[in-house]
């Protein structure tokens, strides 16, 4: 009776290996892929992708440089909303660390221009810290005017240079 | 070296306009001191190519002090006081006359024996053996320039001395040094990106410079014999402004790392780092008395930037700059009894100087782009940056404002200048 069985089963494997017998793939014409019809999914909410807003041409965070009058420091309140949008920015993005540049026009000695260019970034860096970054995110230099954007001995230039960068 | 020389009468006043080509400067002259001493040259005896090139360092030397006016030799030969016939220099208009001999020892040594003679008098004023190793032949020539220049003004001579000075080509950055004269250049540091305020080391082995290689203004120091540099100072913020107390044991740098640019000392090893200024403003330019007792530095605690002295090892600041204007970058005179600065007044810079007795300012100069004045170690020259040509340019104008010369690099801009020991 077990050898019947056996047999039985065997018979029925063979059977079941010879309808599985492997296809010889064929040169003609590829079949159809199988058509899936996946369930539609649920009304889910589409992806989030985050754009960092450093990235956006029109954020205020575009604007990264500081200007000031001549032999001044502070931060003038037309700077003001820039400033506080990076220090936003940077409380919000306590990652995100910034170097501050300072820069002088030329009608100083090169090492007062150095102090000149330090105490500008300084004095963004103080705003920076008010409006709650930390001062772990930001670094300042100086390069007095050893690094101007613009050359001439006129206010064209002078005032181009006289400038706080926000690098990121 | 080509010497072309333009004598123009201005009503009374000699114009003496010379022009002479370096290795690496071109060097115009303009303006002549009140009395111009007339000497004649004669090339020594002995070796002729040797006594040839000392004779053209002598002449360079003499021409741009503005002291001298040459006598011409042509047609006389004498090495010996014996072989000198005085009527006949009397007859050129010389008054000083200078013979000798030149040699090359077995060595390798140039040895040359020089004699400065009275031609009026007919006496010798001034004997001497000057020697110098193999190859050195500009620095016998300008050794008896010293030599005669001292003995007939009366002042040390300043022909052997060097600078320094930073030449800037677009974004390149080359920090040099050279003879006073613009010879022998050494390039001390090359790079992309700005180096600001050489200084020298009293004994004239060491510079002390900032350099922003590493993104920030830091401080090095740097063996002018063997190239090697140490890092001074690189605190956070910006490092600046190294000035060197007289015995070398110390230097003044400016820190931002406690906020605002202020000043302390600091041992050339980097220790030992004090402050002295406690402003919170700008306090920069710090520089001391020949005595090493006292500080000038630039400070704008009273609202603009004006020169103050202090106790070189701290204590009150006493302004010494009033008056409309600013004023910057002061350097004590060599003995001590005054200051060289630059005043800033409607658009303009000065060089300008002040005695401590009278507390008078003086303008020695017209007016322009003219910064970073510094004296020659004889208090009688003054080095600048100024602008010719659109060009960044090496000046120095005589103490009492006759002598001008203007330096040209080959090519780029010079700028921060400073006279050696």
């Amino acid at each position: 009776m077990k050898k019947l069985l056996v047999s039985i089963i065997l018979v029925n494997l063979l059977a079941a290996c010879a309808s599985q017998k492997p296809i010889e793939p064929e040169a003609a014409a590829p079949e159809p892929a199988p058509v899936v019809e996946a369930p539609a999914p649920a009304a889910a909410p589409a992806p989030v992708v985050e754009v960092d807003p450093l990235n956006d041409p029109n954020s205020t965070l575009a604007k990264r440089s500081v200007y000031y009058p001549f032999d001044v420091s502070a931060v003038q309140d037309a700077d003001k909303p820039v400033v506080q949008a990076h220090a936003t920015y940077l409380s919000e993005h306590p990652n995100r660390t910034v170097r501050l540049e300072g820069n002088a026009d030329e009608r100083g000695s090169n090492e007062y221009n150095l102090g000149l260019g330090q105490r500008r970034a300084n004095g963004v860096k103080q705003m920076l810290l008010l409006g709650g970054a930390k001062a772990s995110q930001i670094e300042t230099v100086s390069y007095g005017e050893e690094k101007p954007r613009a050359a001439g001995h006129n206010e064209a230039a002078w005032s181009q240079n006289r400038r706080t960068d926000i690098k990121y | 070296m080509l010497l072309r020389v333009l004598q123009s009468l201005a009503g009374s006043l000699f114009l003496l306009h010379v022009s002479m080509a370096s290795a690496e400067l071109s060097i115009e002259i303009i303006g002549a001191g009140e009395n111009q001493i007339p000497v004649a040259i004669v090339p020594f005896g002995g070796d002729a190519k040797l006594a040839l090139a000392i004779k053209d360092v002598v002449v360079s030397d003499f021409l741009r002090s503005g002291l001298f006016r040459m006598i011409d030799a042509e047609g006389k030969s004498p090495h010996e006081i014996a072989e000198v016939s005085y009527p006949d220099w009397q007859a050129r208009g010389a008054e000083a006359l200078v013979i000798g001999s030149v040699a090359v020892q077995s060595n390798g040594r140039i040895e040359a024996r020089f004699r400065l003679l009275d031609v009026v008098k007919q006496t010798e004023l001034a004997g001497q053996a000057v020697s110098a190793s193999e190859g050195q032949v500009r620095a016998v020539g300008h050794r008896i320039a010293d030599l005669i220049y001292e003995k007939l003004t009366g002042d040390k001579g300043v022909f052997s001395t060097r600078i320094a000075y930073v030449n800037r080509e677009g974004q390149h950055f080359r920090l040099v040094v050279a003879d006073s004269d613009g010879y022998n250049e050494q390039t001390v540091l090359s790079q992309n990106q700005p180096i600001m305020s050489p200084a020298w080391s009293p004994d004239g082995s060491h510079l002390a410079y900032v350099s922003f290689e590493t993104g920030h203004a830091v401080v090095y120091i740097q063996s002018l014999y063997t190239n090697q540099r140490k890092l001074l100072a690189g605190f956070s913020g910006t490092n600046s402004a190294p000035a060197w107390a007289p015995n070398g044991k110390q230097l003044a740098i400016v820190l931002t790392r406690d906020g605002s640019s202020q000043i302390y000392l600091i041992r050339p090893d980097g220790s030992d780092v004090r402050r002295i200024t406690f402003s919170g403003e700008i306090d920069t330019e710090p520089n001391f008395s020949p005595d090493g007792q006292y500080l000038l530095f630039l400070s704008d605690r009273g609202g603009s930037p004006q020169i103050y002295r202090m106790p070189a090892k701290g204590g009150p600041a006493e302004r010494m700059t009033f008056g409309e204007g600013a004023n910057f970058s002061p350097r004590h005179s060599p003995d001590g009894k005054g200051f060289v600065f630059n005043h800033r007044v409607s658009g303009k810079f000065y060089i300008a100087l002040q005695d401590f007795q009278t507390g008078q300012m003086e303008l020695l100069t017209e007016g322009g782009w003219e910064k970073k004045p510094s004296f020659a170690p004889n208090g009688k020259l003054i080095m600048f940056a100024s602008e010719a040509r659109e060009r960044g340019i090496l000046a120095t104008i005589s103490s009492d404002g006759r002598v001008k010369q203007r330096m040209f690099t080959r090519s780029g801009d010079a700028r921060e200048p400073v006279w050696g020991p």
